[in-house]
């Protein structure tokens, strides 16, 4: 009982196989189901080829241009280079968000490591592809124009905090959206069972209220699990062109 | 007296209507107009969604940008503290400094100062 109305419960991390550091958890299984998912997803979408695309191509080829029109408007034509990155991306967050949003599944992204490693992902790629297209003049990334010297250090560091917030910021977004919003999916749920247990026919016809703002909550969350997705692309983007060029 | 850029008078005359090269010409003219208008307001429907998405993604940005600021900076100023044996400064500095560089970011968030650059 307790475990079936506790709104944590749904994000326990549960061995499945083995035990210990190494165990196939279940946060593991879906990310797993998620990878499967996509690559089922574009290989089926992509075997027939044709040149008035089916209903799974359409699928496919949509899902293509929108990655391609967000890189293409934040970082330009060299943005496309990342392509394979940013695609994945957007694909493995929003097939495990939408994964989630079915009843009695686990949410990836509802874990912080997760979307940590995620977020680094995307930074160490900013910062590995920086030096190596740059050298050490990307370090001027946190050295602004047009300062005085005597603040100059005191920019400079402000510079490197910020740009070690990214991955946080990048990150705490995915994970306490999908978080939060899980939890009171959950709550407001809970509250239906909860009324009809404690007070009968009249909590049953009270839980009705709660029902519709479940339903409604429903609804919202597939637009976040879908804007989320998206706000984690763009920024990946935004973040990588500062790589591209710096001096833009 | 308009003339186009053939040469041709731009108004055709009763004995032009029924020469096919001129109404070729007239029709060429059309449809190039038409598509250039078409085209435009494409790129502009293509356009305002794609800010709108954009205005949603910001909107969402603006929120966790400052937070991610200040923790970033606390947890710096924390692992001085643990390293260097200097605790509580390098908590209180750097927590203040991340206050500013969440400032920072949330002013570049909302595009009110530009981002960081070489050169």
């Amino acid at each position: 009982m307790a475990g079936a109305s506790d709104p944590i419960h749904q994000f326990q991390i549960v061995p499945l196989i083995g035990d210990g550091t190494f165990a196939f958890t279940n946060s593991a299984l879906y990310m797993g189901l998620t990878v499967a998912a996509i690559t089922g997803f574009l290989l089926l979408g992509t075997s027939a080829r044709t040149l008035v695309p089916g209903r799974l191509q359409s699928l496919a080829e949509l899902s293509y241009e929108f990655v391609a029109t967000t890189i293409h408007q934040t970082s330009g034509r060299d943005g496309m280079r990342f392509f394979p990155f940013v695609y994945s991306l957007f694909m493995f967050i929003l097939i495990s968000n939408l994964i989630g949003m079915i009843p009695y599944t686990f949410t990836v992204a509802s874990q912080l490591i997760v979307t940590f490693a995620l977020a680094l992902a995307v930074i160490l790629t900013v910062i590995g592809y920086g030096f190596a297209k740059h050298g050490l003049a990307f370090l001027k990334l946190f050295v602004p124009h047009g300062v005085p010297l005597v603040i100059l250090p005191l920019v400079v560091v402000i510079e490197v905090i910020s740009f070690l917030s990214r991955p946080i910021s990048l990150s705490v977004r995915l994970f306490a959206n999908m978080l939060a919003g899980h939890i009171t999916l959950k709550v407001f749920a809970g509250f239906v069972t909860m009324l009809s247990g404690s007070l009968g026919a009249l909590g049953l016809a009270i839980g009705v209220l709660p029902l519709a703002l479940a339903v409604g909550i429903t609804a919202l969350e597939f637009l976040v699990a879908f804007l989320q997705a998206y706000v984690f692309t763009l920024l990946a983007c935004m973040y990588l062109n500062d790589a591209l060029h710096p001096g833009h | 007296m308009t003339q186009s850029s053939d040469g041709k008078p731009g108004q055709p005359d009763p004995a032009g209507e029924g020469d096919l090269a001129s109404r070729l010409d007239r029709l060429d003219r059309q449809l190039k107009q038409r598509s250039e208008t078409d085209t435009k307001a494409e790129a502009d429907a293509a356009g305002r969604s794609a800010s709108m998405g954009a205005g949603v993604a910001n909107a969402l940005r603006l929120s966790s940008e400052f937070v991610a600021g200040v923790v970033a900076g606390g947890l710096i100023g924390w692992g001085f503290d643990q390293f260097l044996g200097i605790s509580p400064w390098g908590l209180i500095v750097f927590l203040l400094l991340g206050f500013v560089a969440g400032v920072l970011n949330v002013m570049r968030a909302a595009g009110m100062t530009p981002g960081p650059r070489v050169d």
